[in-house]
């Protein structure tokens, strides 16, 4: 190698690394989290939320039918907004609403229900979180249509007159 | 016979700090190295958010559970995508990432090299 040829390799090595970083530029650095991934739904245990018993999730999504999975609890402000849909969805046929109150008192959490309705079927607690976690969820509202014990839809906060539209397709 | 009863107790009781401080570490070592999704710029072990501190306890149950440190990543990284992670793991998407300092640093040490090897002769 002659000494001509070290500034070319620098050359080239400065226009790779700046082609690099300028394309990584433009790639977005805020985080999308994928909502139409198919997946499996997970297996877990909870204790249900008015009665003192424990319940397995192979119970709850058993049959061949559309869930509506939907992460609530009192304290959450936007779940008050998207109550309204939960209860329109609730006199579809082909769907059952399962609830998964989290992180709450069971007091406030009766209370809410009392003033706004029951759109759930059943209700299971997720005191410490983790079962949200096992589900992949980011915060709450979070809303899951599953179908054959798969996740085919989530919806990542309240859901709206768009979300609720695509529910009313996909569940018909 | 009672300072045998003595020691026995002594020991378990130690013995269990050990292992409960040993998951302790484990558990910060895990959660430092994992992003807060909904809080970007700071990781698990920072947060404060509800969707933090439900991954810590998440991360102590899977611990106290005998699970592993990839194993409980591998989990979360099926759960919430490859992000979740600060130190993303070597695969087809990540091999550049992990080689490009190698390469520069073999590269820069040849370069280097030459030139030293070149003024000699």
């Amino acid at each position: 190698m002659k000494i001509k040829t070290l500034p070319i390799l620098f050359i080239i090595i400065f226009v790779i690394m700046f082609f690099l970083f300028f394309k990584g530029l433009q790639n977005s650095n805020i985080y999308t989290p994928q909502t139409n991934n198919e997946k499996d739904i997970p297996s877990f245990k909870a204790k249900m939320f008015d009665i003192d018993n424990e319940i397995n999730s192979e119970e709850i999504f058993k049959n061949n039918k559309f869930y509506l999975m939907n992460i609530w609890a009192s304290w959450c402000l936007p779940c008050r907004d998207e109550h309204i849909f939960l209860m329109k969805l609730s006199k579809q046929k082909s769907v059952e609403i399962i609830g998964l109150n989290y992180k709450d008192d069971n007091k406030k959490a009766k209370k809410f229900l009392k003033k706004l309705n029951n759109p759930y079927k059943i209700i299971f607690s997720d005191k410490d979180g983790t079962i949200a976690i096992e589900w992949g969820a980011y915060g709450i509202p979070e809303t899951f249509l599953i179908y054959d014990k798969k996740i085919i839809k989530k919806i990542i906060g309240p859901i709206n007159d768009e979300s609720f539209l695509e529910i009313k397709r996909l569940i018909q | 016979m009672k300072l045998i009863k003595y020691s026995i107790i002594i020991f378990f009781v130690l013995n269990f700090n050990l292992i409960s401080a040993q998951d302790k570490k484990l558990e910060t070592k895990i959660t430092k190295n994992l992003r807060c999704l909904i809080c970007q710029g700071q990781s698990v072990y920072d947060s404060d958010s509800e969707f933090a501190d439900s991954i810590r306890i998440f991360v102590e149950k899977k611990i106290s559970e005998g699970e592993s440190e990839k194993q409980i990543y591998g989990y979360l990284k099926d759960k919430y995508g490859e992000w979740i992670l600060y130190e993303p793991q070597f695969s087809k998407k990540t091999y550049f990432l992990w080689l490009l300092p190698i390469l520069m640093f073999v590269l820069g040490g040849a370069i280097i090299l030459k030139i030293f090897y070149l003024k000699k002769n």
